[in-house]
């Protein structure tokens, strides 16, 4: 069979910000190429997860291999690499440009450029993409094409007089779309001679198949039976299987050659071999160098899960481990609690990765979780020299053995319209942030540069700053470095007993704020018992905070309609059940809710 | 011969002039056809219950007839007579049966208490709730003070001597004082039992969409469609009318003898007794509880198919039900069915009955015998509860007396917490 023409490829991947359309345009190139027929489309193939249909985010990418008839009478092969949609996966968003040789900019008709649309622009050029702008959701009231235009060209700098106006969710301007991928985005030109040279963009557990790794081809060729190596982990196999993408399916072919995406399979058990960013080689004939920008991703998050039942630990350890076969950047050692019992400490790369494994383990393995506030990782160093990692509270060393704690700091980028300014600088210096500039991108609207503390912004940032914004501003995040911090260690006391599972890390100037609201939301969730019960706060055995849950004085059922003992019974049925799903600290029984309840204190 | 076994009937009357916007009971309005056919069903259900389930009349005495509602007053004295000469004519009534019918001022007539005199009706319960006008009108009561007066000495001069008096602490906008007062009044006319109740705010009512769970009113928000409402009574208010009701009434000369009632000495309802110590009732008319040999049904509380399943009745064939083994029941609880409008059979086993014994029995004053519980379960009590027991006791929430364990003061304030110790 002859080999695959590189100047008939086209590689590329949409940007965009949340919501501008980026899925529905790819639902409509895929369904105007004729992979699919319009009946088999289901909304937004290429999303696959419940999780993220529901929320309408992209979070692992995905790729589809579709053929496209130009008006030239070319065939054309498109390689749509969909890239995940949100801050938390910026590494893995980064990888999935470097396997395209171009990318189309979506943007709102109405909303115009947003903090994410910036973000990920500049990361394409960054990566030498050739970029070119469409204008979706022409068909809304509120669109203003040309404004939307212009200011593409006055703030990111791109060519947008020739932009397709577009209606993907109507259908409309998807040929020009097309057109335009031919002509715009660059045909690969990697040498099918050279050794193998292959970018990992994305890997997938199958039970199966073992790992499915998705690649981009550079250089070189490969096929059933070459041996590969991974040029970072050092992992060599032999390969079972290429191929490339249909939709939602896998379409094993001969051979992959230079300029192609396609997958490997080759009996790899684990995903940690295939490190998103590493190189794919010859075993015996490698490529000279790897190629650049392989980072191995560390976790940003830490929380403690624990199964709401006991018994279930063993459970929730296989789901995590099934879990992290598909995702190398979960972590998790086991851990206990003196509240919560036996659970794991997990690291993640952010609030939204935090929320999607524990959505998944409560959907797909039916467990149901207790998990402890969110931190981030600190740094402490001792006066006997050495420094920790502290990712769990309840870890941090004596105070007289701490020299200094240092925390982590993201360069963040919020966008937002020029009334919410005020409010939202407000809300960055409530939150810590170290303003850095102030820039104009039109009349209406600013883009915010601030450093902020992670640990500030990994709880309900994001909601407070759509809350204050009334949802116009948006938000982008990298992680800066670390910084020395004024740091305290805030405890909870439950009827004078302190509970790990609620301790955390925080500013010394933030722990009274904090700890107030922790009592009142306990406060709130914790049942009157038959005693009274203090709620503190301390810092350091000092107590800074403090809320009383009130004795019970009545709990009575008087009337019994007509003999109805059932409806009694129910009654006292449920009062018991409810005791079932309560923590015991002590003598105080704790409902599993109040765990999470106080990782969102600023709900007012 | 054998002693028959005891047995309660209950008859309900689901009508009423208007909802009170407390009430989450089955009750509502209805136009003069549906009440018409409602009892013409109702009656069916009896006649057919006689006949076809138990032979009531070898194996049960009638102790005690309760006509509940609703507003069983709202229906002519002559449809009560009737109702209650089909079950004469049915059941073996005891000569000293306790016959109770529930009135509400307003609805009552000095003919229609003549009636009742005169079909057999020995017990009055007047629904009154409050003595202060204001209150009455907060819960939506169709009637005031004075008729609730009229009323009573009406039923005086038609010679009722065992009348109760309904009433409810925790009426919105309501003080400690004029519960007092309302206390005093009642007393004043020494009535042989009263039943005080705190109101409770109860999902899918009026009171709820304007109280809602916490109790707080909803008026002083924008979106609250209501006229304004008082809020309700403090805690510590609520606590104090909760515990002068047993003072005052001690004071007077009422003991009480299950949490919410008291009365005079030798006064006690009989068949709300009955609810309490495991003893049969057997439950009439849509919506209505009952419990016999063990297994606990309800009707259907759903008026239209209750009558329609009623009005079927006459074409179903005689069903040969055999009551006498209790295992037998408990197997195939279907049986009770095949009328189509029982439903939430559910047998009680062992346990279940034990659970009953212990948390229905403790809202009776006199508490319970660890001697009977013996004799009816052959279990020592220690053995399924000696846990339990001694926590409570030492929590101070129940209290050992020989044979007798009852709750204390502070148990009956937080009973609900104390009796889910005993479900098993």
């Amino acid at each position: 069979m002859a080999r695959v023409d590189q100047s008939k490829i086209r590689n590329f991947c949409i940007v965009a910000h949340i919501d501008h359309g980026k899925s529905t345009l790819a639902d409509r190139i895929i369904e105007k190429t004729g992979l699919l027929t319009q009946r088999e489309m289901q909304e937004q193939v290429l999303d696959n997860m419940d999780i993220e249909r529901e929320r309408g985010i992209t979070i692992k990418a995905q790729t589809v291999r579709t053929v496209y008839k130009a008006k030239d009478g070319q065939e054309y092969i498109f390689n749509l690499i969909d890239t995940p949609g949100h801050v938390d996966f910026n590494y893995e968003v980064s990888r999935s440009l470097a396997a395209c040789d171009g990318a189309i900019l979506v943007v709102d008709a109405a909303q115009g450029i947003e903090a994410q649309t910036l973000a990920n622009v500049y990361l394409a050029l960054d990566h030498n993409l050739d970029v070119f702008p469409v204008i979706n959701k022409i068909d809304l009231p509120s669109a203003d094409p040309q404004r939307v235009i212009e200011e593409i060209e006055d703030v990111i700098g791109l060519e947008a007089q020739d932009a397709p106006l577009i209606s993907a969710k109507n259908g409309t301007g998807i040929e020009e779309v097309l057109e335009q991928i031919v002509e715009k985005i660059p045909a690969p030109n990697g040498d099918p001679e050279a050794p193998l040279k292959a970018l990992i963009f994305d890997s997938l557990y199958d039970s199966y198949r073992g790992v499915i790794v998705f690649c981009r081809l550079v250089d070189g060729h490969v096929e059933r039976g070459s041996r590969i190596r991974m040029m970072a982990t050092g992992a060599v196999c032999d390969v079972v299987e290429v191929g490339t993408f249909g939709a939602g399916q896998f379409i094993p072919c001969d051979e992959l050659s230079a300029g192609m995406v396609g997958y490997i399979t080759a009996s790899i058990k684990n995903v940690k071999d295939t490190a998103v960013g590493d190189t794919i080689t010859d075993d015996e004939n490698p490529c000279k160098e790897a190629l650049p920008g392989y980072k191995e991703v560390h976790s940003m998050v830490y929380c403690g899960m624990y199964p709401a039942d006991s018994a279930k630990y063993e459970d929730l350890k296989d789901a995590l481990a099934k879990l992290q076969l598909n995702d190398a950047s979960l972590h998790f050692e086991p851990e206990t609690s003196i509240a919560l019992g036996f659970g794991f400490r997990c690291g993640f790369l952010g609030l939204l990765h935090l929320e999607i494994i524990q959505e998944r383990l409560e959907r797909e393995y039916n467990l149901d979780l207790v998990t402890t506030a969110p931190g981030v990782i600190y740094r402490v160093y001792k006066t006997n020299g050495e420094m920790i990692e502290l990712t769990n509270p309840s870890n941090l060393p004596d105070p007289s053995e701490i020299d200094y704690m240092e925390e982590p700091i993201v360069n963040a980028e919020i966008m937002v319209t020029t009334e919410f300014i005020g409010a939202i600088m407000q809300l960055c210096q409530e939150r810590r942030g170290r303003h850095i500039s102030m820039d104009y991108m039109e009349e209406t609207r600013v883009l915010l540069k601030y450093e902020l503390p992670l640990n500030e912004i990994i709880y309900d940032f994001f909601d407070a700053l759509k809350s204050r914004s009334r949802g116009y501003a948006s938000f982008d995040y990298d992680l800066k470095g670390y910084e020395k911090s004024e740091l305290v260690k805030l405890d909870i006391l439950i009827n004078k007993e302190e509970v790990d599972a609620l301790s955390f890390i925080v500013h010394k100037d933030g722990a009274y704020e904090r700890g107030r609201k922790m009592c009142e939301k306990l406060k709130e969730e914790i049942p009157r018992h038959l005693f009274e019960i203090p709620i503190q706060a301390a810092v350091g055995g000092k107590v800074i905070a403090r809320e009383t849950v009130k004795a019970l004085r009545k709990d009575v059922l008087a009337k019994c309609y007509g003999g109805d003992i059932t409806r009694k019974k129910k009654l006292l049925e449920k009062q018991k059940e409810g005791k079932k799903r309560m923590r015991q600290i002590g003598t105080v029984e704790v409902p599993q809710k109040a765990f999470m309840s106080v990782l969102k204190l600023d709900e007012d | 011969m054998e002693e028959k076994k005891k047995l309660g009937i209950y008859i309900h009357i689901p009508f009423c002039v208007k909802k009170c916007l407390y009430c989450d009971f089955l009750s509502d309005t209805a136009d003069s056809d549906v009440v018409n056919r409602y009892i013409e069903a109702l009656k069916k259900e009896i006649g057919y219950t006689a006949l076809n389930s138990i032979d009531f009349k070898s194996q049960y005495t009638v102790k005690t007839v309760f006509f509940g509602g609703g507003t069983p007053s709202l229906m002519n004295g002559e449809v009560i007579a009737d109702i209650l000469d089909s079950i004469i004519e049915r059941f073996d009534i005891s000569k000293d049966a306790e016959i109770t019918i529930e009135c509400n001022p307003g609805t009552v007539t000095k003919q229609k208490l003549d009636q009742y005199k005169k079909m057999g009706i020995n017990r009055l319960s007047i629904g009154l709730q409050s003595a202060n006008e204001d209150e009455l009108k907060l819960l939506g009561r169709i009637h005031d003070y004075s008729q609730f007066l009229d009323t009573y000495s009406k039923a005086r001069e038609a010679g009722f001597d065992n009348i109760n008096i309904d009433l409810m602490s925790a009426i919105p906008g309501q003080t400690v004082d004029s519960y007092k007062k309302t206390l005093e009044k009642i007393i004043a006319l020494s009535p042989e039992h009263i039943s005080a109740y705190s109101l409770i705010i109860e999902p899918d009512t009026p009171f709820y969409d304007i109280y809602g769970d916490d109790g707080v009113t909803c008026c002083d928000q924008s979106s609250c469609k209501y006229e304004k409402w008082p809020p309700l009574p403090d805690e510590d208010s609520e606590r104090e009318m909760y515990h002068i009701t047993k003072d005052i009434l001690k004071a007077a000369g009422y003991y009480r003898y299950e949490i919410s009632n008291y009365s005079l000495k030798g006064c006690e309802c009989r068949h709300n007794i009955s609810y309490w110590d495991g003893s049969d009732y057997l439950g009439l008319g849509v919506g209505a509880a009952s419990f016999m040999n063990s297994v606990r049904y309800s009707n259907t509380s759903d008026i239209y198919t209750y009558m329609k399943a009623c009005e079927k009745l006459d074409k179903l064939p005689t069903a040969e039900y055999l009551f006498d083994d209790e295992e037998d029941m408990a197997d195939d609880p279907d049986y009770i069915n095949m009328e189509g409008y029982h439903e939430a059979i559910q047998p009680l086993s062992k346990n279940e009955r034990m659970e009953e014994f212990m948390f229905l029995g403790l809202r009776m004053m006199r508490g319970i015998s660890k001697k009977e519980f013996l004799d009816r379960f052959h279990t020592q009590i220690d053995d399924i509860y000696g846990n339990v027991i001694a926590k409570l006791i030492d929590q101070k929430l129940i209290e050992g007396d020989g044979d007798i364990l009852k709750l204390t003061e502070r148990g009956i304030d937080v009973s609900n917490v104390v009796l889910a110790n005993f479900l098993l």
